[in-house]
């Protein structure tokens, strides 16, 4: 237990010690080596990376150093990363036997390892984090903390003006207004459907009950989409802060989190936070002696991602199959265990603080009109720059996809975004300068969803990213009610037969029909968004389809029965890379001489495609 | 490479693990999902005997236990193989060709996603991001990830280990 002025004592002190973090200018002779421990980086061994820095140090009797473990920079795609302060070095693709270089030349010696440095997209060494373009159109909200703290470390929480807020809302804010304050601020959900969160508090808040309960959705179930599990990963604390804060508004004293079990590192991290708030009576009894109790519990998904929409998740908070209930009622009149209930996402909660202390007036100058605040996407597919961005809403596609994602790789082309995952759509090239927030995405057919963002090049087929989008429908759907479970796969049929060459003029109008039909009359917001990325691709990329059904050919060679591979002879120029790489020697052809594909060999597998540097291959 | 634990243990070991687990969850119906996992990440898969144990102690029939374990995916009746090869098919890795490396696994392996080869020696996996999205495809065997991967690195990966 600590009282309020111990955990004050902390925050001065703590704050001191690590300035060095946020200021690059601190003159001082110590140094934080921060390891990225999101989990991309973990998976190519930043773990060993951090063991192998301690070992060195402690070997060679290094003072002034230490190694700390971070959530996720958000550049991914150049992990595992290696971040020096007070000077900001910014170290990438670093390997664990690369730690011995990096203490002798940087740490005793004072100089660089230019060959670990950061490159941009331009080719340019990065020499310290604000000179990358990836940083420069970003804006952290959400993600403040994400790789500057330790996530394991409550006190380095603290010192960055960690439970601040919750002090303010408990010693000077009545329950109405920290609601008011949320309303002005125009937060809006971040899980997809962007409800107004301070309207989502003030009717819990409403409801009378002697129990209610506060829920945290991270059942972040969109493939593709991982912001939410690095909030957890490099930021527990502040979910658990705005947590407490949403019980204290409605009037809840218990709160479940729900996460994937797929998330293991998340669930640690969340645990050993909430665990350490007990310790300093955060979380408990009489907080800060206010007279409010709350405590947090979580509760382990198992792979359903229905179980994102929230009457599914309180069905499987209560340890059933997460069918979704009909609404109304609403879970804020009747939730968990027919409580009222208030269930927000991740994402959302990690605003919460940040506007409690900067006011709700600070917020609302960020944003469009109608979408206050930064958005977090997931970056992913054909382009540079793989990772995690925040951006102010309204930011273009164009800024996001060319300026902080670096553009395409391999000179390719866009082709189209696609937002929202399985419930969203594809935006096309048309659309790439349309400002992004909640009501324009739904205007151009697609929606903001969780955020993940998944670029895709020229090479890619839409049919078959339908038919992928369906396929996952089709084994999510939790088969309650009969237009999502019966339609879906429907559609998904009609969608094989197209991509196998069988199709027919008129299932071009079947598919558009059965979506219509699915959207209208399913339950949930599972079922009604599902034929979202049939409907846009239909939209968008109808010449697509009609090539299929009419002309039987996939122009981007991934519906194999409508492909032939074939090396065009003018273009190769005989490097046989195509030939080294292919799996089932398939490609024949003498040293310095043009190759040629033998098709009954040949699997499609189209590696060939993607690795010829002269794009001979179509 | 790790391999998955054996899968094979007594019903008295079932038996002692079970009641370790009641000493630590109450016999509360919302203990069910939890519990489940706890089996599931042991012995990789949930013997019978743990269903009826289960059964016994929340007070829940094994007809509604069965409803729950075959509607989530982590969940299976069927121990898996030594290796288990998982395919992500997150979007971020299906847009830089991870079907194409299932298929391909398929082919060599002749087996469907869920099952297992007759010798007990490999499972394959459809999962949906392991949230490596940076090595963008992505496959792990038994949880080590292999990272930007293609259609020949996975069948190096199989042939070492078909070799062993």
């Amino acid at each position: 237990m600590k009282t309020l002025e111990e955990i004050n004592k902390i925050r001065t002190k703590k704050r001191k010690e690590l300035e060095l973090r946020v200021n690059t200018k601190l003159d001082t002779r110590e140094k934080h080596i921060l390891v990225c421990h999101g989990t991309g980086c973990t998976s190519s061994k930043s773990s060993e990376i951090l063991e192998n820095f301690k070992k060195i140090i402690k070997e060679k009797g290094i003072k002034n150093v230490r190694v700390i473990k971070t959530g996720c920079f958000g550049l991914c795609a150049k992990g595992p990363i290696v971040i020096i302060r007070p000077e900001d070095t910014f170290y990438a693709m670093v390997k664990p036997e690369d730690c011995e270089e990096i203490i002798q030349t940087h740490i005793v010696e004072g100089n660089k390892v230019e060959r670990l440095l950061c490159k941009d997209i331009d080719g340019k060494i990065v020499n310290s984090l604000d000179e990358l373009n990836f940083y420069k159109k970003q804006k952290r909200i959400a993600l403040k903390n994400c790789g500057v703290i330790n996530p394991e470390d409550i006190d380095e929480y603290i010192a960055f003006d960690g439970y601040l807020a919750l002090e303010k809302v408990l010693k000077n804010m009545t329950q109405d207004e920290v609601i008011q304050e949320i309303k002005d601020s125009g937060l809006r959900g971040r899980g997809g459907a962007g409800f107004p969160t301070g309207q989502k508090w003030e009717l819990t808040k409403k409801v009378e009950a002697e129990q209610k309960y506060v829920v945290c959705n991270a059942d972040e179930g969109d493939p593709g989409a991982f912001m939410d599990r690095s909030i957890l990963e490099g930021d527990p604390h502040c979910v658990i802060e705005a947590m407490i804060i949403a019980g204290y508004s409605i009037g809840a004293s218990k709160g479940y989190i729900y996460v994937r079990a797929e998330y293991p590192i998340a669930v640690k991290r969340f645990q050993i936070a909430i665990n350490q708030a007990r310790d300093y009576g955060i979380l408990g009894k009489n907080i800060f002696e206010s007279g409010f109790d709350f405590d947090i519990e979580i509760r382990l998904g198992a792979g359903a991602f229905v179980c994102g929409e929230e009457t599914a998740l309180l069905e499987s908070i209560e340890g059933r199959r997460g069918h979704p209930r009909v609404k109304p009622p609403y879970p804020a009149q009747s939730g968990l265990w027919g409580k009222p209930t208030l269930i927000n996402n991740v994402e959302t909660y990690a605003n919460i603080t940040k506007i409690i202390l900067n006011g709700a007036n600070w917020y609302n100058q960020i944003g469009t009109e109608k979408s206050k605040g930064t958005k977090v996407f997931a970056l992913g597919g054909n382009v540079n720059n793989i990772g995690l961005v925040e951006v102010p809403m309204g930011t273009t596609l164009r800024e996001i996809v060319y300026d902080i994602g670096g553009g395409i790789p391999n000179n390719r082309e866009f082709k189209a975004a696609q937002t929202g995952g399985p419930s969203g759509g594809c935006i096309p090239k048309e659309h790439l300068d349309t400002p992004i927030d909640y009501e324009s995405l739904k205007e151009i057919g697609s929606m903001m969803g969780s955020g993940g963002l998944i670029v895709m090049d020229d090479t890619k087929c839409m049919v078959s990213l339908a038919k992928f989008y369906l396929d996952f429908t089709v084994s999510e759907s939790c088969g309650k009610c009969t237009p999502c479970r019966i339609g879906t796969k429907r559609m998904h049929e009609i969608l094989e037969k197209i991509c196998d060459g069988n199709g027919e003029e008129e299932d071009l109008q079947r598919l558009e029909k059965l979506a219509l039909n699915i959207k209208e009359s399913s339950v949930c917001g599972l079922g009604q968004s599902a034929p979202n990325p049939v409907l846009s691709t239909l939209r968008y990329f109808n010449d697509e389809y009609k090539e299929h059904v009419i002309d039987k050919k996939c122009r981007s060679a991934e519906c194999k029965n409508l492909t032939q591979i074939e090396i065009e002879k003018d273009k190769c120029k005989g490097c046989g890379i195509c030939q080294r790489n292919c799996p089932v020697n398939a490609i024949e052809g003498e040293a310095r001489e043009v190759r040629v594909i033998n098709q009954d060999k040949c699997i499609k597998c189209g590696t060939c495609l993607t690795k010829c540097p002269f794009k001979a291959i179509k | 490479m790790s391999e998955n634990k054996k899968r094979t243990c007594s019903d008295k070991m079932i038996e002692d693990f079970m009641n370790k687990l009641f000493e630590i969850y109450l016999p509360e119906k919302d203990n069910l999902i939890q519990i489940l996992n706890e089996v599931q990440e042991e012995y990789g898969y949930i013997p019978e005997l743990a269903q009826k144990k289960i059964s016994e102690y929340l007070k829940i029939s094994m007809a509604e236990i069965y409803g729950v374990i075959t509607f989530y995916s982590r969940f299976t009746l069927e121990p898996k193989g030594k290796y288990t090869i998982s395919v992500c098919l997150g979007t971020a890795c299906f847009v830089k060709g991870s079907q194409k490396i299932l298929d391909r696994l398929q082919e060599r392996l002749k087996i469907e996603p869920g099952q297992t080869t007759e010798d007990g020696m490999f499972s394959i996996d459809k999962t949906r991001c392991v949230g490596a999205c940076g090595l963008a495809p992505v496959f792990t065997v038994n949880g080590e990830v292999y990272g930007k991967a293609t259609v020949k690195e996975l069948d190096e990966v199989l042939d070492k280990l078909l070799e062993k």
